[in-house]
């Protein structure tokens, strides 16, 4: 079709818009909420041709139908845009989405923040092959043949034509009864990297400081994706006690107390060790905090679980530290002073959502 | 007409040979239609190119596809007929439609053809626009193979920009009046051509390319590499903005191709807009009559009554086109019959003798052909929307109030209703916008006015136009018109906005 080049180039422009909107996308929530499995739906800013026109709300129209002057016109613009769209006969402004995929928007991330690829370590690509049986077909090998459906296409079809006898109800399947199992071979990547969210979730951690967590990780998840085929995500919660939860729980667990960070990274190298041996497998840290640790005495424990028991299995080991009114914020300047020339971590320092493009470039722009 | 053109199904023939028949017989008259049946896909890409089955590369066409799609898979519309101004005319039906709807949309289109043929306001219309769109496809696309596809769509951008900015009442040619001002020559603007000219001409590779149409023009360019524009003021404003534009902006030869390319083709469908309402009405005032009266099996009326009900229904307060044409259509028709026209008909005040008048004048039918031939909406409008026919069709017109910030219903007052349609329908919906000068304050700049009848322009979506034009021009525009009560003059430079309050109302 003629039309598919005019398609393939409005989508180059619609991508140049969201490339050019991305700090705006990023720092709104709301993408995340328009996200399915694999696209995202994404609200075009007014991309159509500028012209001279009127301004849409000194204009008047002509409608059809009951009501007395000064009634509104439908009962949806009560929210102002929407009835406009659909009353009287002035042109509607149609707003604009577009379905992207999840790898296209990574794209689109990628080379915005001019993040590179990632080095893979461990075995590149491990996948298994799986074969699964999906469904029926005329022809396979005897070992696959389906008894009961061979039976039961011989029986009509020996029905149909007569010769089949009650009173002696032998069947005989011929070549075309014959059913088989039928398989596909699947291709199943191994999963090869592995994310720990770690969050504080003490009583200073507010919701905002939440939601810049949330659309955070958000866009970590996104691009990591597309740099690996497998992607485990374990999530730790911890205020003076670590747990480890679900992604839903953990974007919205509301926890109060103290802060001992510690805990989150006992019980990380827990899960590491015993599920992901380091030489197989990426491994990335990110972690939010306000940065309010407990005592001195934790931010010294940690720094030394950071050295010896993280540091050395992980690719990167990210902490963002969002600004909250409570926190101190002395544990970005703890860690600074210890591993800020240690190519495997990265700090950043998120004090609001307009901040959060810098802090993916701070965490991603590694490139490990 | 796509290459592979299937003969239509026998079946789909006959019916068509069968509603040709009752249609001259009713009348109609119109060009040879050819048909074709295209699948949902196809009629959205085709709708998506405003009809036609090929239009040249630009990506608003596959948003609008995409538009069309997406409403379409959730049931939001369907298009059923499309039918295209030319001779032979050619239309489409959607596969899988019933024969009963395949019936309705061509005697729905027998009649749109018709109205092309025989309407005054396509008189000028080239009816060969679909070879024309197709030469349109394969200039741009050379130009695009040539040039690179950002630079040429750069370009078009800026020009559809301006598409609305044509003379719809005078036609394509009243900017060539123009000439007759004192041209002032201006060489510095023009380096670039003529650098073109003396180096590896970029023009060469173009000329097979290179629209003709204006012979004359071109053989002086070619003499005189040197663009002049009028030196002041001039003498008679125009509102074909594009047409100004393509004989005074200093453009190099593949933009000219480009800009004109755009202002055939707004040109072309400006009578399609001008005449929507009646045309419409007039279709569907048709394949009523013809299906009703001829066309329809006893089998069929159900079906039939299903869809054409869907047609004209009123959906909320949104007034239908189709509708409105219709009923003021048929409310002609059974005026013209009982001679409710006339001085004295204007005259009566007796209700009770209004309502039984009857002269048996029976003119309806030619009064309904009369004004298919000379009206266009707002003669149609202007002329037959009576005070009854507002109260019957429960007409209102409606604004938006700002205490409330919703839109309202304003008022049911005949005039009221009846000027606000009219308004919407002048100049196509469009802001008046004339070029009043073209070497404003001597700097070569140019400069617009919009004709402010009550409603400001959009400012941001002005703006940007601005830049657009700019692109053409390629010196700085101005426009001057009213923001809030105040005579303003936006004015872009290509680089900054500015907005002046100017106390003379140029």
């Amino acid at each position: 079709m003629k039309i598919t080049q005019d398609k393939a180039r409005f989508r180059e422009i619609i991508k140049g818009t969201i490339r050019k909107n991305l700090r705006k996308y990023i720092s709104h929530g709301e993408l995340i909420a328009r996200s399915g499995k694999d696209i995202i739906t994404i609200p075009i800013p007014q991309i159509d041709i500028p012209k001279f026109k009127f301004e849409t709300r000194q204009q008047k129209g002509v409608g059809q139908g009951d009501g007395e002057p000064g009634e509104p016109l439908s009962g949806e613009s009560e929210e102002g845009q929407e009835g406009r769209d659909k009353a009287g006969n002035l042109p509607g402004e149609h707003s604009l989405e577009e379905d992207l995929s999840i790898e296209e928007l990574a794209q689109i991330l990628g080379e915005e923040l001019e993040l590179p690829r990632i080095q893979h370590k461990g075995k590149e690509r491990i996948v298994t092959v799986h074969e699964k049986l999906v469904g029926i077909r005329r022809s396979g090998p005897e070992s696959l043949r389906h008894f009961k459906r061979t039976y039961r296409e011989a029986l009509k079809r020996q029905i149909a034509s007569g010769t089949y006898n009650p009173l002696d109800p032998v069947i005989i399947p011929v070549k075309e009864d014959k059913r088989y199992k039928a398989f596909r071979r699947e291709v199943i990547p191994e999963t090869n990297a592995v994310l720990f969210y770690i969050m504080d979730v003490s009583g200073s951690m507010g919701d905002e400081q939440k939601e810049i967590v949330r659309i955070e990780s958000f866009w970590i998840d996104t691009w990591l994706r597309s740099q690996y085929k497998g992607i485990v995500c374990r999530y730790i919660v911890h205020d003076a006690k670590a747990r480890e939860v679900d992604r839903e729980t953990f974007f919205k667990t509301k926890e109060s107390g103290g802060t001992i960070i510690s805990s989150s990274y006992k019980l990380a190298i827990e899960i590491l060790d015993s599920d992901y041996p380091p030489q197989d497998w990426n491994i990335y840290f990110f972690q939010f905090s306000d940065g309010d640790n407990w005592s001195n005495e934790d931010n010294k424990l940690c720094v030394k679980l950071l050295e010896e028991n993280i540091l050395p299995k992980c690719n990167l080991f990210c902490y963002g530290q969002v600004e909250s009114p409570y926190g101190s914020g002395q544990y970005l300047k703890e860690l600074k002073e210890n591993f800020s020339d240690n190519p495997a971590v990265a700090l950043s320092n998120i004090p609001n959502k307009d901040a959060i493009v810098d802090s993916i470039k701070e965490f991603l722009g590694k490139g490990r | 007409m796509r290459g592979t053109t299937g003969k239509l199904p026998d079946y789909i023939a006959e019916l068509q040979l069968l509603v040709e028949k009752h249609a001259r017989e009713a009348g109609l008259d119109f060009f040879d239609v050819i048909f074709e049946v295209v699948s949902l896909e196809e009629m959205n890409e085709i709708a998506a190119y405003g009809g036609f089955p090929s239009r040249y590369p630009h990506w608003r066409f596959g948003m609008e596809y995409n538009r069309l799609g997406k409403s379409s898979t959730y049931g939001l519309h369907r298009i059923y007929e499309m039918v295209i101004n030319n001779d032979p005319c050619y239309a489409y039906l959607l596969e899988g439609n019933s024969l009963v709807e395949h019936k309705m949309v061509m005697a729905h289109v027998m009649a749109h053809c018709d109205f092309f043929k025989n309407n005054f306001f396509f008189k000028n219309t080239n009816r060969k626009m679909m070879n024309e769109m197709a030469n349109h496809r394969s200039k741009i696309s050379a130009l695009m193979d040539k040039l690179g596809i950002e630079t040429v769509e750069w370009f078009l951008d800026a020009c559809l920009s301006i598409d609305n900015l044509i003379d719809v009442v005078r036609g394509p040619h009243s900017h060539r009046e123009e000439k007759k001002e004192d041209l002032l020559t201006v060489s510095k603007i023009h380096d670039e051509r003529k650098k073109s000219e003396n180096g590896k001409s970029s023009k060469q590779y173009m000329e097979p390319f290179i629209s003709t149409s204006t012979p004359e023009k071109q053989k002086k360019v070619e003499e005189e590499p040197q663009v002049q524009i009028p030196s002041g003021k001039l003498h008679s404003p125009t509102k074909d903005v594009m047409g100004f534009l393509l004989c005074y902006a200093p453009l190099k030869d593949w933009e000219q191709t480009v800009l004109e390319i755009v202002r055939d083709e707004a040109y072309y469908f400006a009578p399609q807009a001008q005449t929507k309402i009646l045309n419409e009405g007039w279709a569907t005032y048709w394949h009523s009559k013809l299906m009703t009266e001829k066309l329809l099996s006893a089998s069929e009326v159900i079906d039939y009554a299903d869809r054409a009900s869907s047609i004209t229904a009123s959906v909320g307060l949104y007034l239908n086109p189709y509708k409105l044409g219709l009923e003021l259509l048929r409310d002609i028709e059974f005026r013209w019959d009982r001679g409710r026209f006339g001085k004295e008909w204007e005259e009566c005040t007796d209700s009770e003798r209004r309502t039984t008048w009857d002269t048996g004048a029976g003119l309806g039918k030619k009064k309904l052909f009369e004004v298919r031939s000379v009206y266009n909406d707002i003669m149609f409008i202007d002329e037959f929307l009576t005070e009854e026919f507002c109260r019957e069709n429960k007409l209102f017109s409606f604004g938006y109030n700002e205490k409330t910030e919703r839109y309202e219903i304003e008022s049911r007052e005949f005039t009221k209703i009846k000027n606000t349609l009219l308004m919407n329908l002048t100049n196509l919906g469009n802001p008046v916008i004339e070029v009043i000068d073209a070497n404003f304050e001597n700097k070569g700049e140019l400069l617009l006015r919009h004709l402010h009848e009550g409603i400001d322009l959009r400012i941001d979506w002005a703006k940007d136009t601005l830049a657009n034009i700019f692109k053409i021009w390629k010196r700085p525009v101005c426009i001057s018109t009213i923001i809030s009560g105040t005579p303003t003059i936006l004015r872009y430079d290509g680089k900054e906005h500015t907005q002046t309050v100017t106390h003379d109302a140029t």
